[in-house]
């Protein structure tokens, strides 16, 4: 092999890894498409902003589940506490939904940090019932303390100012759509970057194999609190842009449906690649509105049996049936599907 | 005589009633390639264990560079510079090869945790993980999802990632097990080939690669050092000769001696 030729595939597979992280056709396609509804479906938005709202809280799951391999079934417990903090702080200190919303995430985000230290260590049946315990305490304190929380009624009178000073919440939604997907992406964006990072690259070192991680000086603590702390502040601005956006909080937002709705959004879009959460609260919303309006009470039965297909048959093999579709009409196209 | 980089004083490990290490003081001078041999069950890679931080001992300390690192954390060891590899493959198995080169010389790298800058996009690192990887005949498989590799890549990304930790003293439990023989004594040939500061330890059983590749040599018996020497003390000592050899002993000493003179001449 002459020094050219190996110069030469040496900046080839550089080059091919640089872009492994470049932001794809597929993905600006699919951003346009959410701008786009909120300018084609105004009548859609109420639904639409629930959709945002959970798309964010999924892919907050995401990062410790996908991508740190901390499983919880409790992460309603920040939902709840951005979702009460933006509420109270609204009526109590200062109606802005902005503030409201960092304050929101800086509470949330301190739960995490301080709730860190118990999923650490520990097996996945430990931590599923460590993360399910903390949000079921979360619930009763919130339920006692109803002097402040409102209980079970819920906090009323929660009135939020206009977003930037300017626009004001709309009934018809449209501006809390506008307002969620704003933030939707951007939190997106962000998160896609620490992944792609050398921190997002450890987190998957010590999911796959913790013994090797350490090896090659990946202190594994500390590293995952700082992603169990982001990924609350997450789930912590998801529970805030809800209640802001409905003007509302009660009980619900610490509720278990919460946790395990959001598990399985993410089981549903796949687990991993960020845009899991926002396909499966896509699917997992629109099989609620258009189920629910079939069958009011029984449409849970169809997420369940789409729940134990794409365990059991994989994600893989629908989606290699679903490539070699696509592939049938065009020889060129590269499904982005997950790994 | 260099000053010892890597050293054990009394370090023991009992599991319950077992005693896995017994009372283990030996040193690794800085530069050696030593070889640490012994029958299954001898208590190698507990000592492996013990000297990474992935197991505390019952008592003992451990010294690197003459400093006490008994109760220093595994992955603070090895930024170090005190590197493995396992006997068992332990890789990144959803990374490519490139991947998990490129993050274990970021890693080495330091410079703080980065949580914004894209890894893949450091053309430094990029460049040298590819180097590594191509020099460790991984070039066609580095874009590949580690879990689909065969064995053999498998047992080289194992070591790649190792050397991509740039070692200062690297521990090599049993790196070529499982090896074509052609392969094999490629792969020791690079690992004899690093440089000349950076401290080796290598477990084998392959009498012939230990004695190319060691010019010192290391005895544990049911977790205790029976004896150490220079490799050719080694394979004319009486004791190693009934307790680790057996038999099979004649068989080996042609190339042993062999082994001992390549070595020599190497570093000579």
């Amino acid at each position: 092999m002459t020094p050219g030729f190996a110069g030469t595939t040496r900046n080839r597979d550089a080059i091919e890894f640089a872009r492994s992280t470049r932001v794809r056709t597929s993905e600006i396609v699919f951003l346009l498409a959410a701008v786009l509804s909120w300018f084609l479906l105004p009548r859609q938005a109420p639904m639409l902003n629930e959709m945002a709202i959970l798309a964010l809280f999924a892919v907050s799951l995401d990062l410790i589940l996908g991508y740190a391999g901390i499983v919880s079934l409790g992460h309603a417990a920040f939902f709840g506490t951005g979702a009460y903090v933006a509420a109270l702080f609204a009526k109590h200190w200062l109606p802005d939904p902005l503030v409201g919303l960092a304050v929101a995430a800086l509470g949330s985000a301190l739960l995490g940090l301080a709730t860190s230290v118990l999923v650490l260590r520990g097996s996945d049946l430990t931590r599923l019932m460590v993360t399910l315990g903390v949000a079921l305490i979360l619930y009763e304190l919130a339920n006692r303390f109803d002097n402040i929380t409102g209980g079970a009624d819920g906090l009323q009178g929660v009135v939020m100012g206009p977003l930037l000073g300017r626009f004001a919440f709309d009934m018809g939604g449209r501006v809390a759509f506008g307002y969620s997907l704003t933030v939707l992406v951007l939190l997106f964006v962000v998160a896609r970057r620490i992944v792609n990072s050398k921190f997002g690259y450890g987190l998957r070192a010590i999911r796959d194999n913790p013994r090797r991680a350490t090896a090659i000086g990946i202190g594994s603590h500390g590293r995952l609190a700082a992603v169990y702390t982001v990924s609350a502040a997450y789930a912590g601005i998801a529970g805030a842009l809800l209640a802001q956006t409905t003007g509302f909080a009660s009980l619900d937002v610490y509720d278990f449906h919460r946790s395990a709705d959001v598990l399985l959004v993410l089981v549903i879009g796949g687990v991993g690649w960020l845009y899991g959460g926002v396909i499966g609260a896509i699917v997992f919303t629109l099989m609620h509105d258009v189920l629910s309006g079939l069958t009011q009470q029984y449409w849970q039965f169809w997420i369940g049996l789409l729940l134990v297909v794409l365990v059991l048959v994989g994600r893989e093999r629908i989606g290699n049936v679903a490539q070699r579709l696509v592939r049938g009409r065009d020889p060129n196209a590269q499904g982005d599907l997950p790994p | 005589m260099n000053p010892p980089v890597l050293e054990t004083r009394g370090l023991q490990k009992a599991f319950g009633g077992i005693v896995a290490t017994r009372d283990v003081t030996f040193a690794l001078e800085r530069g050696a390639r030593h070889a640490l041999i012994g029958p299954n069950g001898a208590g190698k890679t507990t000592l492996v264990n013990l000297l990474t931080g992935m197991l505390a001992p019952s008592d003992g300390r451990i010294f690197l560079d003459g400093s006490d690192i008994t109760s220093m954390p595994a992955h603070r060891r090895a930024r170090k510079g005190l590197v493995r590899t396992f006997q068992i493959n332990q890789l990144f198995d959803s990374l490519t090869p490139l991947q998990s080169v490129a993050l274990t010389i970021a890693q080495r790298n330091g410079g703080g945790t980065r949580f914004w800058r894209p890894l893949a996009r450091d053309a430094a690192i990029a460049d040298e993980a590819i180097a590594l990887l191509t020099r460790l005949h991984l070039a066609d498989v580095m874009q590949r999802r580690t879990a689909l590799l065969p064995y053999g890549k498998r047992r080289l990304l194992e070591i790649a990632i190792a050397l991509a930790g740039r070692p200062r003293v690297l521990l090599l439990d049993e790196p070529v097990a499982g090896v074509p023989a052609t392969e094999s004594r490629e792969i020791l040939e690079t690992l004899a080939a690093l440089p000349a500061d950076v401290t080796v330890l290598l477990i084998e059983h392959d009498m012939d690669l230990v004695f190319r590749f060691a010019t010192r040599i290391s005895v544990l018996v049911n977790g205790a050092m029976l004896v150490e020497g220079a490799a050719d003390e080694i394979a004319r000592d009486a004791r190693v000769r009934t307790v680790y050899l057996g038999d099979a002993f004649a068989g080996s000493l042609g190339n042993a001696s062999l082994g001992s003179q390549f070595s020599n001449s190497r570093n000579g």
